[in-house]
């Protein structure tokens, strides 16, 4: 007679506890491919752990967002914010689909340049601008946004030198009706150190104010905060119309859009409560519109969003090392995949799935990292089936900061691969290996030698 | 290896503990393993029965086995060797 099909053996305590009144689906659905390319045949060519970005996913995303402003607002630029995924190939497909660059650090302006922005779309924002970062970005015409007193003090004394006009805008901070009220970066609204700053800039023949700035946030679900800040930085320009009779050419609204992970400690999930692209072009261009900007001289609007662009595109692949019993009982599981890798878990409830799922039984199940360190854990709370050693499993939403706050740390960092449009895997970046990492070592001669 | 006693278990797989008032769920093989136990079955006993009757290698089955009653002994469903 023909033998059964085995399950492992699952006992589950029933609680009844308060039912789930929103009805979610509690069922797990397993991510065998993406893009039609199969999960088990990359982890088998590229190794485990490994990053895989959409580029599919990317540029639909795009679209969308900028069909969002277009149809409500023509004139809309956007630039890509390095920070958020600075991979080379990730940023070029931005470029490709026309997003400037926004860059915050020498070397990431280093990198726009390398990966061929002309300076001139080069939006450098951040408290940190050296002597030379600032130099090289007023020979390049780059837009430099002024983050504070020093730095603006510094460019009045470097503009004569390079025998260029400095093309600068303040960065501005505001109280947007939401909480935390962000006040460290540029120049306060209300308290009127924004317009202080200006009356500097305006009257000095080396620099020109080209526009402003803001970044009220990140992960702003309240789409009506944009509004506000929109109509302060209006303000702002209709009162430099007014006093200097100069028109701005753009207000940049910064980033900060949310994306549809999910906060830890968030009732519902992000997949339900993230606005849309259209929520936020609304109130954006809605206040824009209804400002008292004189209407041949409206400005262009920038937008530097990242997280809210990227974020679905990226995936994290990984394999299952071991199963464990916590001391309660629960399943403790743990995986290739490290805060090291995943730096958003310490604040997401990542959405994590098997790549295939042999039996539904689901298990309280805690997921740890590889890391030696206790602090290493991807989901401390999760229904989850029970998988065995080898078995993979697919972390979505994870392509915003990942590739750039990821850490070196116990292990090398792994690969990471590009499905293109017509479903084709390229490596954009290799993994870490012995002679990348100690490449920059150097060893004093008297610790050359050791004898044990 | 034993059951304790007044546990009730029923055709589909709900088990409960009048001891605690909790109630569980299992799956079929789950629901096989206790069943055997309460038969008065050993180990060994336990796993040459299923091996009869599934596809499953003795090596993977006596992991599983021991994670299963590891899991009762934590819901205190078994009784104690001194008991």
């Amino acid at each position: 007679m023909e033998k059964l099909k085995f399950e492992r053996p699952v006992i589950n305590r029933i609680n009844a506890g308060v039912p789930d009144k929103f009805g979610m689906s509690t069922a797990i659905q397993p991510i065998s491919h993406i893009d039609d390319v199969a999960v088990e045949d990359l982890l088998s060519e590229y190794g485990s752990p490994l990053y895989v970005i959409s580029e599919k996913s990317i540029r639909n995303t795009f679209r969308e967002a900028l069909s969002a402003f277009k149809t409500r607002y023509p004139k809309v630029q956007f630039a890509w914010s390095y920070k958020t995924n600075y991979l080379n190939a990730v940023c070029n497909i931005y470029h490709q689909e026309g997003s400037w660059a926004e860059v915050v650090s020498g070397f990431e302006f280093e990198k726009a340049l390398a990966n061929g922005v002309p300076g001139s779309k080069i939006i450098f924002n951040g408290p940190d601008k050296s002597k030379e970062d600032l130099e090289r970005a007023i020979e390049h015409g780059s837009l430099i946004h002024i983050d504070h007193f020093d730095e603006l003090y510094e460019i009045m004394s470097l503009a004569p030198k390079t025998g260029k006009k400095a093309k600068v805008a303040i960065r501005v901070n505001m109280d947007t009706g939401i909480y935390p009220h962000w006040d460290r970066f540029g120049f306060n609204y209300e308290n009127g150190e924004a317009w202080t700053a200006i009356n500097k800039i305006m009257p000095d023949p080396n620099m020109e104010l080209i526009g402003l700035h803001t970044h009220i946030g990140t992960y702003i679900m309240t789409p009506n905060a944009y509004a506000i800040a929109t109509s302060k930085l209006a303000a702002l320009t209709v009162r430099i119309q007014l006093k200097y009779n100069h028109h701005l050419k753009y207000l940049d609204l910064g980033g900060g859009f949310a994306s549809k992970n999910t906060l830890k400690g968030a009732y519902l999930p992000g997949s339900d409560t993230c606005p849309t692209f259209d929520d936020y072009a609304e109130a954006i261009t809605g206040a824009l519109s209804n400002s008292d900007i004189q209407y041949d001289h409206m400005p262009t609007l920038f937008l530097e969003t990242g997280r809210a662009l990227i974020d679905d595109a990226g995936y994290l692949l990984g394999s299952v090392l071991a199963n464990k019993r916590l001391l309660d009982g629960r399943r403790s599981l743990i995986i290739d995949i490290g805060v090291n890798n995943l730096f958003t878990s310490f604040w997401y409830e990542h959405h994590i799935v098997p790549s295939k799922i042999k039996q539904r039984d689901t298990e309280d199940t805690t997921i740890y990292g590889p890391l030696c360190m206790n602090i290493d854990i991807i989901r401390a709370a999760i229904q989850f089936p029970v998988l065995e050693k080898g078995d993979h499993v697919v972390i979505k939403r994870i392509g915003a900061y990942n590739m750039t706050q990821w850490m070196q740390f116990i292990t090398y960092r792994p690969k990471v691969v590009l499905i293109d449009l017509e479903g084709k895997a390229h490596v954009i970046r290799e993994n870490e290996n012995h002679e990348s990492m100690n490449a920059l070592d150097k060893m004093p001669n008297h610790l050359k030698e050791i004898q044990l | 290896m034993k059951l304790k006693k007044n546990i009730a278990v029923s055709e589909n797989g709900f088990l409960f503990d009048p001891n605690s008032g909790e109630s569980y769920s299992l799956n079929k093989t789950g629901q096989l393993i206790v069943k055997l136990i309460s038969e008065g079955k050993s180990e060994a006993e336990i796993i040459e029965n299923i091996m009869e009757k599934y596809d499953v290698e003795s090596n993977a089955l006596q992991r599983y086995l021991d994670d299963f009653i590891m899991m009762l002994q934590q819901m205190n469903l078994l009784q104690k060797e001194e008991d």
